[in-house]
């Protein structure tokens, strides 16, 4: 398998006050393969999401390189990075809040579109395809975040995700806002997309339960290390590191 | 008593606010409109030197005549025009460089937001009024001078307002969304961040029309202002407070068209201000959305 993303010794330490504060993540290296689906759980504060923000490059490492492709992107900046950016999207945690309360949904899904050129009135095709394909009537283009529901939201989310035809999904904790029903709805989009699509997931979540049936590999993390790694069966049921032992358990 | 427990209603009827905003801009409208074309509909020339001096309102002077023999009312509606117009220069002034640096700070951060903050500190802890003084008086006086003083103590506020929304806006994950979705910096702030701070600078901006009115009149009052003969509320006051006891209508025909103008403009902004509030549009709107549910 190709490798697609590879992470080596990453760590962001944040500073507060001219003192070397909190480190967030600490020396985290691992790789995915093209077309994988990699859970990661932790507890909250454990890390992930800022695993997540320094992959996006929303946030500066501190040490470390982070490669799509073999290519090094740690130090990209402008231009170079807004391309990276193509490859990977994510879908955040918040349904409302990844939404601008004052664009309408068809334009923040068709931002992307929109940045690489694509003219008018193909965008509003592609965004209504892309609506559609995730479940959402075409009309909701013209919606604004705050007169839809959260479910609705998060559909929306990743159709803006898929627009510019990323090879790498990260879901930031993406169902965790949602009660169980629309969760349900939304891990099935997922699944029809992993299927389909041939993308590559970063799943990150706590409900173990989904990442069990939803990847094919999962990293255990904690305080700001990688703790543990292998198939989720292999991890939850015979969990190995203290802290996973806990983990897996606190679940059940 | 049935029972149900009671809640103040915290918001005002959005209706209401609507109707009240729609009133105070008409009042804004005609006072712009009687500014816009006041050289047209000022009976008389207002420096022209031609009647008998110090004369009571009467038919042919509804405001009275000045130690000079100028029609007041004249004068009044002139000097109205130099107040209101230079006043929104100032407003237009401050809010567009305050925002352009608080955005930029909040936007770049490190050094350069660290020194312009200082000096919005240094700025903001003078007294305003004070400081502008000194400036004008530096500047020798004048009524661009003034603008340009009073400009000068008043971007800070703005700046803080724009830096503190940029900050907070740029933590969203809609911009780490458009981020992603390949915005430039440059698209961010146009698409996302001033838009979404727009509202509360808007909102100080409205409420400092009246603001400002009142301390580029005072600036002018104290002969840091518009010079004679020009006419302009403040010198026009000045000019007449010697004879507040034997002929008040020099002093009080321009000191009722300043209070008109502010309370005028201050008002707006309140409405403006409650208009704009999401918690009285947004729960509205919920509210109207369950009405309509139930039908």
């Amino acid at each position: 398998m190709d490798v697609f993303l590879d992470v080596q010794d990453v760590t962001k330490t944040f500073i507060a006050g001219g003192n070397a504060g909190y480190t967030a993540v600490d020396h985290v290296s691992f790789q995915m393969g093209a077309g994988e689906t990699l859970g990661l759980v932790g507890e909250s504060g454990c890390g992930k999401s800022t695993l997540a923000k320094l992959i996006t490059r929303l946030i500066e490492p501190t040490a470390g390189t982070i490669s799509l492709c073999g290519e090094d992107i740690t130090k990209r900046r402008g231009k170079p990075l807004r391309d990276a950016y193509r490859q990977v999207q994510m879908v955040f945690q918040s349904p409302m809040g990844s939404f601008d309360p004052r664009k309408t949904i068809g334009y923040g899904v068709g931002e992307g579109l929109m940045n690489q050129g694509m003219p008018k009135a193909e965008r509003t095709q592609r965004v209504a395809a892309l609506l559609e394909q995730c479940g959402l009537p075409p009309k909701f283009a013209g919606r604004y975040p705050h007169e839809i529901s959260g479910g609705q939201c998060q559909r929306a989310a990743i159709a803006r995700a898929l627009a510019i035809q990323p090879k790498l999904l990260i879901c930031d904790e993406a169902t965790s806002a949602l009660d169980v029903t629309v969760q349900q709805q939304i891990m099935e989009l997922l699944e029809n997309l992993k299927r389909e699509q041939h993308l590559s997931f970063l799943f990150i979540c706590h409900n173990l339960a989904l990442v069990q049936s939803f990847c094919d590999r999962v990293l255990v993390m904690h305080e700001g290390k990688i703790v543990e790694e292998g198939t989720p069966d292999a991890v939850i049921l015979s969990p190995q590191s203290d802290y996973t032992k806990m983990l897996v358990a606190a679940a059940l | 008593m049935t029972g149900t427990v009671s809640v103040r209603r915290q918001k005002i009827p959005k209706n209401n606010i609507r109707r009240r905003l729609l009133f105070f801009l008409l009042l804004a409208g005609l006072l712009m409109l009687a500014v816009t074309f006041a050289e047209q509909i000022c009976p008389y020339d207002p420096n022209a030197q031609i009647f008998s001096t110090l004369e009571p309102p009467s038919a042919a002077h509804p405001a009275g005549t000045d130690r000079f023999g100028r029609d007041m009312l004249s004068r009044i509606l002139v000097g109205l025009q130099t107040s209101v117009l230079s006043t929104l220069t100032l407003v237009a002034i401050i809010t567009v460089v305050g925002t352009i640096i608080g955005v930029l700070c909040g936007h770049l951060g490190g050094m350069v937001d660290a020194f312009m903050m200082r000096v919005c500190d240094v700025c903001l802890a003078f007294p305003g009024l004070v400081f502008a003084m000194a400036i004008a008086a530096l500047l020798h006086g004048g009524l661009q001078n003034a603008v340009i003083a009073l400009a000068v103590i008043s971007w800070p506020k703005y700046a803080r307002i724009a830096r503190s929304q940029t900050l907070a806006l740029e933590s969203t994950d809609y911009v780490a969304a458009a981020r992603l979705a390949g915005d430039t910096s440059a698209q961010i702030i146009f698409r996302h961040i001033l838009p979404n701070s727009a509202g509360p600078i808007l909102v100080t901006a409205m409420l400092d029309i009246g603001t400002m009115m009142m301390e580029l009149a005072g600036l002018s009052f104290l002969g840091l202002g518009a010079m004679p003969p020009t006419a302009e509320l403040g010198n026009m006051m000045s000019g007449g407070r010697s004879m507040l006891q034997t002929y008040p209508w020099v002093i009080i025909g321009p000191g009722i068209a300043i209070f008109v103008a502010v309370v005028i403009f201050n008002l707006l902004g309140d409405t403006v201000r409650d208009y704009l509030d999401p918690r009285n549009s947004r729960r509205q709107s919920s509210a109207n959305g369950k009405k309509e549910q139930e039908k």
